[in-house]
């Protein structure tokens, strides 16, 4: 089975994220950035494929050069190649511009089923993997926590967590998924696979090797542009009320009705 | 890639554990199975004996991530790697090398290493274990101390005389498996600190080993035990050196979140001095080390700079897990709070592979050395 996997660089959740002073963006200096965690997810279902049916696991990433790093994780981890679409066109890109690229760059490959992240943690959108599949004119199912092969029909069957139950889907391939983190616990790359990985060459491509028109990708395209990022509010200390049962209630009632307005 | 891996690793499956491990001095069986799974066992030895291969400075920032999270799991890890799997795969013939390294690398098989004796500790040339020829085989006859790893390990390196030569001239070294006739574990001792590694006797009553089980030519035992150790020291550094940001990691938290007089004590510029003098030795003790483990994949002699890195690493382990025991007060001083299993922890590497005062004595040598 051919898989590809796209996966995405961000920084890293734990790291204390500055922004720039004119909103533009995230201050990027002295950042950890690393591969988004629902992509790991994304790879280890693809190896645990490769694993049970053969075949290979292609991860695919656009954005700048540092990208490569995570891409590297990806191929610790054991996938055999990666590509790299980079091209200073691609700046001020949306998510459709992403998704074109992608899909691009996908059509190049052998594919018999594409695997991507629910979403990134940087931005939350969940567009891309949706988008990529129409694109491409495949088949999805979206958010999936659990996933079988039937090899003889050549199709999947997937779970998605949804209001109250479970929805099972089945899926003809080729089709696209995007996962939940609780549909695996990905692998730790391991040191042999962390050595192999530094000697693999990761392919980068530019948007003219894939023949994808500037003006239909990059900020021009762009359907939606980022106005301005700001920080979310401090949160506000808690008010102790240290009082009395009986006029502690009192006080709580009046805060209710008068500051809180939910009474 | 290699720190980033070892650190998640580390913080996801050995430290939820590792104070439940010191405190039941339980031998991390599965843990050691997962690390072997990563490569974490044979990182010295070349991919081709099924060891990772990777360069001496990745080593040490391996151990340094591991003994985060608990030095005695690195102790059992680093023993393995720096003491048993780097000489043979540095010594050891070609069958040597095929018998024993894939088995110590993928943690089927895991090491000790035997030098210390009842009455040769820092004087380790003077050691009386001995070793006579018997037809086709030597018959070692000895008593062997802390030995870390001792109880669990079936590949020992055994460190015994073979010649009538006085001090290092006279030893030889020998691979003994624990299922040779005559080898045996002795008393396990009770410990201060890293208790979930083992330190036990190894006890030799006429344990008869094939000839072909001798590491190295006779008498060069003396060699391979000192270069050894200067891997080993570098181990050490990196476990001090772990334990020691441990300890500052555990109080800037603190710090950070104990309020006295209103307001949190990392306010206060007597523990704000304390955690300042705690990150700076900690980023001195971390360079020395990586310098020595540079000169060391540049294919240099590195005795010196082992000692050295392992004597500041070792002293600033101490330093700083004492002040962060006196940062976190009276809480720093009950087993609830890990601080006071780094303080007891961080002793032992004043002490195992050269004290300080060997460290010392190394280091003055080398300098002097170079007058004569």
């Amino acid at each position: 089975m051919n898989i590809v996997v796209c996966v995405k660089q961000v920084p890293d959740t734990e790291a204390p994220i500055r922004i720039r002073p004119d909103g533009s963006g995230i201050d990027e200096s002295g950042l950890n950035l690393v591969m988004n965690y629902y992509d790991e997810h994304a790879t280890e279902a693809g190896l645990r494929l490769k694993e049970q049916f053969g075949g290979s696991v292609t991860l695919i990433g656009v954005g700048p050069e540092r990208t490569k790093e995570a891409l590297r994780t990806g191929l610790a981890m054991g996938a055999d190649e990666a590509i790299l679409v980079s091209d200073v066109a691609l700046l001020g890109s949306d998510h459709l511009g992403t998704a074109r690229v992608l899909a691009a760059a996908i059509k190049t490959l052998p594919h018999d089923l594409i695997i991507c992240g629910k979403l990134s943690t940087d931005d939350n959108a969940a567009i891309v993997g949706p988008a990529l599949a129409e694109l491409l004119g495949l088949p999805q199912a979206t958010a999936i926590a659990q996933l079988e092969v039937d090899t003889s029909g050549g199709t999947v069957v997937v779970h998605r967590e949804v209001e109250g139950g479970v929805e099972v889907l089945e899926v003809p391939l080729p089709a696209l998924l995007t996962v939940e983190r609780s549909l695996n616990e990905p692998r730790y790359p391991s040191l042999p696979g962390i050595m192999k990985a530094k000697r693999k060459e990761i392919k980068t491509m530019s948007l003219a090797d894939l023949g994808v028109e500037v003006p239909s990708v990059g900020a021009t395209a762009a359907k939606s542009a980022l106005t301005r990022l700001v920080p979310p509010p401090k949160r506000q200390a808690g008010r102790m009320i240290e009082e009395d049962a009986e006029k502690a209630v009192a006080e709580i009632v009046a805060f209710l009705k008068n500051e809180a307005k939910v009474l | 890639m290699v720190q980033s891996m070892v650190r998640e690793f580390a913080s996801r499956e050995i430290l939820p554990a590792a104070a439940q491990l010191d405190h039941s001095g339980t031998f991390p069986q599965e843990i050691l199975k997962k690390a072997a799974g990563l490569g974490l066992m044979g990182m010295l030895v070349p991919e081709s004996y099924g060891g990772t291969g990777m360069d001496a400075i990745s080593y040490v920032v391996a151990q340094e991530e591991l003994a985060r999270a608990s030095a005695g799991v690195q102790t059992i890890i680093t023993v393995n790697n720096s003491l048993v799997a780097d000489p043979i795969a540095r010594y050891g013939t070609e069958a040597q090398k095929r018998n024993y390294l894939p088995g110590l690398c993928n943690g089927i098989r895991l090491g000790c290493y035997c030098l210390t004796e009842p009455s040769s500790g820092s004087d380790a040339m003077s050691l009386s274990t001995s070793a006579r020829r018997s037809g086709d085989e030597w018959v070692l006859r000895g008593t062997k101390v802390f030995v870390t790893n001792g109880v669990e390990a079936d590949v020992c390196i055994v460190y015994a005389r073979t010649g009538p030569d006085a001090g290092a001239r006279g030893i030889s070294a020998f691979i003994v498996e624990k299922s040779f006739p005559g080898i045996a574990v002795g008393k396990v001792e009770k410990k201060l600190g890293i208790k979930c590694s083992s330190t036990s006797e190894i006890l030799l009553d006429d344990c008869r080993v094939p000839e072909d089980n001798l590491l190295g030519e006779p008498g060069i035992g003396g060699k391979i035990a000192l270069s050894t150790l200067d891997g080993g020291r570098l181990g050490i550094a990196g476990q001090a050196i772990g334990i020691a940001r441990a300890a500052l990691e555990d109080s800037v938290a603190y710090a950070t979140e104990r309020l006295q007089f209103g307001r949190p004590i990392g306010e206060f510029q007597a523990i704000q001095w304390m955690l300042a003098d705690m990150a700076t030795r900690i980023e001195a003790a971390r360079l020395l080390m990586y310098r020595a483990a540079y000169v060391r994949q540049q294919g240099q002699r590195f005795t010196k700079e082992a000692s050295m890195a392992k004597l500041f690493a070792s002293e600033t382990a101490m330093w700083t897990t004492h002040k962060a025991v006196q940062i976190h007060g009276g809480y720093g001083y009950l087993q609830d709070y890990a601080v006071e299993r780094y303080f007891r922890d961080a002793k032992i590497t004043e002490i195992y592979e050269g004290t300080s005062e060997i460290q010392r004595l190394v280091i003055a040598r080398n300098i002097l050395k170079t007058r004569q």
